[in-house]
């Protein structure tokens, strides 16, 4: 950008600042406005396509909902959807205990070793998933564990979920939930646990009735965000679950080598609808506890 | 033992802790250890590991059929990070100038895209990106723009974009929480003082969001150096990273120790790329 030549008047250099601001908010929002449309065409298109009347990606031919139907009759696809949802809860249920343990050890404690264990809950969010996804491969290869799965009955539906995939997702779920806890933790008053006891409440007392419940939303998002990670896990449960398991995201993976077709997009499409309920239902419980800042779980 | 437990706080925290830390030890840190023991030993014949020490595997990382891959896997990221960092930082600055009531749900609009899963936007990405049947060529094509397809996929274009696309958001989120921060007093100061607009944002703005900037970049370096789902799916079977290389080695060619070793310096070379941006960052720092 060349400076312009300085104006005669004020009056004039005032005008031309103000044009210049001017100018300046609106290529800002225009944009603004690509950007948003860089990040959401794709998706979009991708719903689109999903209710395309021809195996193609690509030529609009007309609509349908065939795709849904023969994606609800895919057994294999239904089985997958039973795994992933069998998983999620398992895992988020152990990774959400575990992290808020973890959380309350290192927020509201000094010791020995801290720093230690801190950088180990730092460690599984930071290394990236293809290593951490060998490390359990080789890890369950090595010890007994091997791949041996936990035969369930999941409301009818008979699932063989290794337990090595079960641990893979706790490992790096409990990370996250004792991050999103311990923000809340620390933005958390503390006057009124001193109040509880002041006025003679255990220790045990003071956190059953004043602590966790103040908590809560924190935890909560950390089960969201544990529930949503596993959903979305792909790398870690494809390295880890030995042959023939197949969660929903592994099974698109085996689709996707094998070609494209709409059946994927609709596959797809159910997954951005539950990711999109999953955040739908974490801004209502951030908005009722009132704190915005537990919204951007996940960061 | 309550009365113990009360007046010994370290105690109360390693009780709270054990459980926790004692799954992280066993599920987390001896598998890394495991990994790095595993680079030093010899392949067995049916993939694990003869437990014979060598240097092999780590010579091996250094030859050049391999260790071009890591430079490649190198400049993609490097890349990544920069196209997302010159993409980022004015969607940030215009989520942060926008009205205060519109901020939060812009930020959402932000996050939706990455709440979504990775696999199915790379996806998205495969069917807009094909060689002869992906949405962008058929079009352009059918427009009689171009007469022959653009070669707009199992490339580095095609990865690049893939990870850019996948890894905005969070280049966004801290860059966006630093402007939002920012002391709008400081920037009429640098006003009132004859600064220029460019000049104010050279010397207050910019500095001030560098924290931003920092984090938003290792959460884009990171992940990108390490991918694996972009480069096998957008990468067309040729375009291949060192996340690819380090798969092969578990899936296909059986190579346990090689793989582990493969890993280990992917990782080590991750710490010290922080550390020389961290280091480098600080001096810029120090300079404005």
């Amino acid at each position: 950008m060349s400076a312009p030549m300085p104006p005669p008047t004020t009056l004039e250099h005032a005008r031309w600042e103000r044009f210049k601001s001017k100018l300046g908010g609106w290529s800002l929002t225009t944009y603004g406005i690509l950007a948003f449309a860089f990040l959401y065409l794709p998706i979009v298109i991708l719903v689109i396509f999903s209710f395309n009347d021809s195996r193609s990606v690509s030529k609009w031919s007309g609509f349908t909902w065939a795709w849904y139907g023969k994606m609800f009759q895919d057994g294999q696809i239904m089985l997958s959807i039973w795994n992933s949802l069998f998983l999620a809860i398992v895992s988020t249920i152990i990774a959400t205990v575990l992290g808020t343990l973890a959380a309350l050890g290192l927020e509201r404690y000094r010791f020995r070793g801290k720093t230690a264990v801190d950088s180990m809950f730092y460690l599984p969010v930071i290394i990236p998933d293809i290593a951490m996804a060998i490390m359990l491969l080789i890890f369950f290869n090595m010890s007994g564990i091997g791949f041996t799965p936990w035969k369930v009955n999941f409301f009818g539906a008979r699932l063989a979920v290794p337990y090595s995939v079960i641990i893979g997702h706790v490992a790096f779920n409990t990370s996250f939930v004792a991050i999103v806890v311990r923000a809340r933790l620390a933005q958390m008053d503390r006057t009124l646990e001193e109040a509880a006891s002041d006025l003679y409440a255990n220790a045990w007392q003071t956190f059953r009735r004043v602590t966790l419940p103040m908590l809560m939303p924190g935890i909560i998002g950390g089960a969201l965000l544990a529930f949503t990670l596993s959903l979305d896990d792909f790398v870690i449960t494809f390295f880890t679950s030995g042959a023939g398991f197949n969660t929903l995201p592994v099974r698109v993976f085996g689709m996707i080598k094998k070609g494209v077709t709409p059946k994927i997009n609709a596959v797809s499409t159910l997954m951005l609808v539950v990711s999109l309920s999953l955040v739908v239902v974490s801004i209502l419980i951030s908005m009722r506890s009132g704190s915005e800042d537990s919204v951007t779980i996940g960061m | 033992m309550t009365e113990r437990l009360r007046r010994h706080p370290e105690l109360q925290a390693w009780l709270i802790l054990a459980i926790p830390v004692i799954f992280l030890l066993i599920f987390f840190m001896a598998p890394l250890v495991i990994v790095f023991v595993y680079s030093f030993l010899e392949r067995g014949k049916y993939g694990g590991v003869e437990w014979v020490f060598t240097l092999d595997n780590i010579r091996r990382v250094f030859d050049p059929l391999y260790f071009k891959t890591f430079v490649r896997s190198f400049y993609i990221a490097i890349v990544t990070t920069l196209v997302t960092l010159i993409l980022g930082y004015p969607l940030a600055y215009f989520i942060a100038k926008s009205p205060p009531s519109r901020r939060n749900a812009l930020v959402f609009a932000l996050m939706i895209p990455f709440w979504t899963n990775f696999l199915i936007r790379t996806y998205a990405w495969l069917t807009l990106l094909r060689t002869h049947t992906g949405l962008i060529n058929v079009t352009l094509m059918n427009w009689g723009i171009i007469d022959k397809p653009l070669p707009l996929y199992g490339n580095d274009f095609a990865i690049i974009l893939g990870l850019v696309y996948g890894w905005l958001p969070v280049m966004v989120l801290p860059i966006y929480a630093a402007l939002e921060r920012l002391d709008e007093s400081l920037l009429e100061a640098a006003r009132d003082l004859y600064a220029s607009s460019a000049k104010a944002f050279r010397r207050v703005t910019w500095p001030l969001s560098l924290p931003g900037v920092v984090a938003g970049s290792m959460l884009v370096f990171i992940p990108s150096l390490g991918a694996f789902v972009t480069p096998a799916i957008l990468g067309g079977g040729k375009s291949l990273m060192i996340g690819n290389i380090i798969s092969n080695q578990f899936l296909g060619a059986h190579d346990w120790p090689f793989g582990s070793a493969l890993s280990m310096v992917m990782m080590i070379a991750m710490l010290i790329a922080t550390l020389i941006y961290f280091r480098w960052t600080k001096k810029s720092e120090d300079v404005t």
